[in-house]
């Protein structure tokens, strides 16, 4: 064995010179973190599209199947996308998990220490560690759900899924969860890094405007698939597929598929006449 | 008309182990300007002169009298009983060893984490030559210097701390903010590579989990949420600066 592994082994190691991994690991955690919060954003608007119809819901789903731009629907690009999130899913956890309470004597002195400050930032803690936990579960649950059927998802596969297939609860808890958390994270990373500099009391009003808005669109959104999946309960399994696309985005769909162009046959009654 | 406030007082002694821990109740006639160190001097004086409890100056600069009062960490000597509720409950500082009641005994606790972050003047000179005129600072970075420097460990931050709580090896908001302190000082010729050595690890500053109530509960309002910021990025810069390089560092 050599030499590393036994300073490692006898902490003689920590004698030398200092190791630049906490530095590295406290920055991945902090890099994951933005990201998974920001692409949790972004997701809540894609899927929010269906507030404005299942046409744009259909039409957005398409589109991260490469069917605007490649000519035909791949779901295996959501796959691709689901892969890359869970990957830094798997780090930001293995990161975080480094600040958990990890054993109930240190739980139990956290949870007198919140209960006695009534400290906000001190319980918000509190709550990123509950959310946190739950979350381990519920987004691989759901990633992996992404990750298997890219293809079970539209205005009707998504619905089926969440009303007969009875996973509206679990997207309720994980709502909650992902909001609350990344939310909190998010100000969190700002009072950690000192950036932006705006004051903590400005960062704390922005924090809580922006989960209020997306628990509402996030329990608006979830209303709509319950909403759309009770009524299409009889016709479970049938995909939607829309009758006409708008005008400016017939372009992009792959040709033959809506616009009918085909209806100038009278470009031939012109060569006859 | 005078009013009645209640304080229960955490009542231990670690040299009296067979009583146990208990809340022991006073009454008090509550004075004009009467601050809560004033307050337990009466008690102490007019009731119980077994109360323990710690103060030297009585006017927030010594540090010494910092307590739980109704929870948080505070200064009797800054906390006026006219702000408090009629019923208050005070307790020692967790985190420190407790001497009995009140008291508790922060030096030890300061002293040690001074020792390990090297929390002094680390000139180039060694020998100081008394007789020529001491090299001028501007007055913008003595003040930036005079700005940390006015803590006076009083331990309120660290008995704050979620992470010191949970993590005993943490060093605390008050070490990062002697490092803080020494890092602006021209005098001190250590650079990011040595205070790198001192609290680039999860017991310095990158254990700091950002529940920020050191900033919050600081009777002396230390700028401790910019200050640990500042030494977080700086640190993290250090290292990733120093990636490419071949260096010491593993």
């Amino acid at each position: 064995m050599s030499e590393s592994v036994f300073l490692a082994e006898t902490d003689l190691a920590a004698r030398g010179v200092p190791s630049r991994y906490p530095a590295w690991l406290d920055v991945l955690q902090s890099a994951t973190g933005l990201f998974l919060a920001l692409f949790m954003w972004g997701h809540m608007f894609f899927v929010a599209s269906i507030l404005l119809g299942k046409t744009a819901m259909w039409s957005i789903t398409r589109l991260f199947e490469g069917y605007f731009f490649l000519g035909a629907s791949y779901p295996r690009l959501v796959s691709g996308v689901a892969a890359c999130v869970f990957l830094v899913f798997v780090a930001h956890a293995l990161l975080a998990a480094r600040k958990f309470p990890l054993s109930y004597r240190q739980y139990r002195v956290m949870r007198a220490h919140t209960r006695a400050m009534r400290h906000e930032d001190s319980t918000l803690w509190m709550w990123q560690i509950y959310t946190g936990f739950s979350l381990f579960f519920l987004a691989s649950a759901h990633l992996y759900q992404m990750l298997v059927w890219p293809q079970n998802i539209g205005p009707y596969a998504s619905s089926d899924r969440i009303w007969s297939d009875g996973l509206w609860p679990f997207y309720l808890l994980m709502l909650l969860a992902v909001e609350l958390h990344g939310g909190i994270g998010l100000y969190r990373l700002c009072v950690k890094w000192g950036w932006p500099r705006l004051s903590r009391g400005l960062l704390k009003k922005l924090k809580w405007a922006l989960t209020a808005f997306f628990l509402t669109l996030g329990i608006l959104t979830l209303a709509a698939y319950m909403k759309i999946g009770y009524e299409h309960r009889l016709n479970y399994g049938e995909r939607y597929h829309p009758d006409t696309l708008p005008q400016w985005l017939l372009p992009f769909a792959p040709s033959g598929e809506f616009s009918d162009p085909p209806a100038l046959p009278p470009a031939a009654e012109g060569k006859e006449a | 008309m005078s009013r009645q406030v209640i304080f229960n007082i955490l009542r231990y002694n670690p040299q009296l182990p067979n009583v146990t821990p208990h809340l022991q109740r006073y009454l008090l006639e509550a004075a004009d300007g009467m601050t809560l160190f004033i307050a337990l001097n009466e008690i102490r004086e007019h009731q119980d002169a077994t109360l323990q409890f710690d103060f030297v100056c009585r006017a927030g600069i010594c540090g010494s009298c910092a307590m739980l009062i109704n929870g948080r960490p505070r200064l009797a000597c800054r906390t006026l009983v006219a702000d408090l509720p009629d019923e208050n409950t005070l307790a020692p500082l967790p985190f420190f060893e407790l001497i009995g009641d009140l008291s508790v005994n922060t030096g030890k606790w300061m002293r040690g984490m001074s020792e390990r972050l090297s929390v002094w003047l680390h000139a180039q000179e060694m020998e100081v030559d008394t007789r020529r005129i001491e090299e001028r600072m501007d007055a913008e970075t003595a003040e930036a210097v005079y700005e940390l420097d006015r803590c006076v460990e009083c331990g309120c931050c660290v008995a704050a701390c979620g992470t010191a709580r949970m993590r005993p090896d943490f060093v605390g908001a008050v070490g990062l903010g002697k490092i803080a302190r020494f890092r602006a000082d021209p005098r001190d010729m250590r650079e990011d590579a040595d205070f790198y050595e001192l609290i680039g690890d999860d017991t310095g500053v990158f254990g700091c989990m950002s529940l920020l109530a050191c900033h919050d509960v600081c009777p002396k309002t230390l700028p401790l949420q910019t200050q640990i910021a500042f030494l977080r990025r700086k640190m993290a810069a250090q290292t990733i600066k120093s990636a490419g390089k071949k260096t010491s560092l593993r």
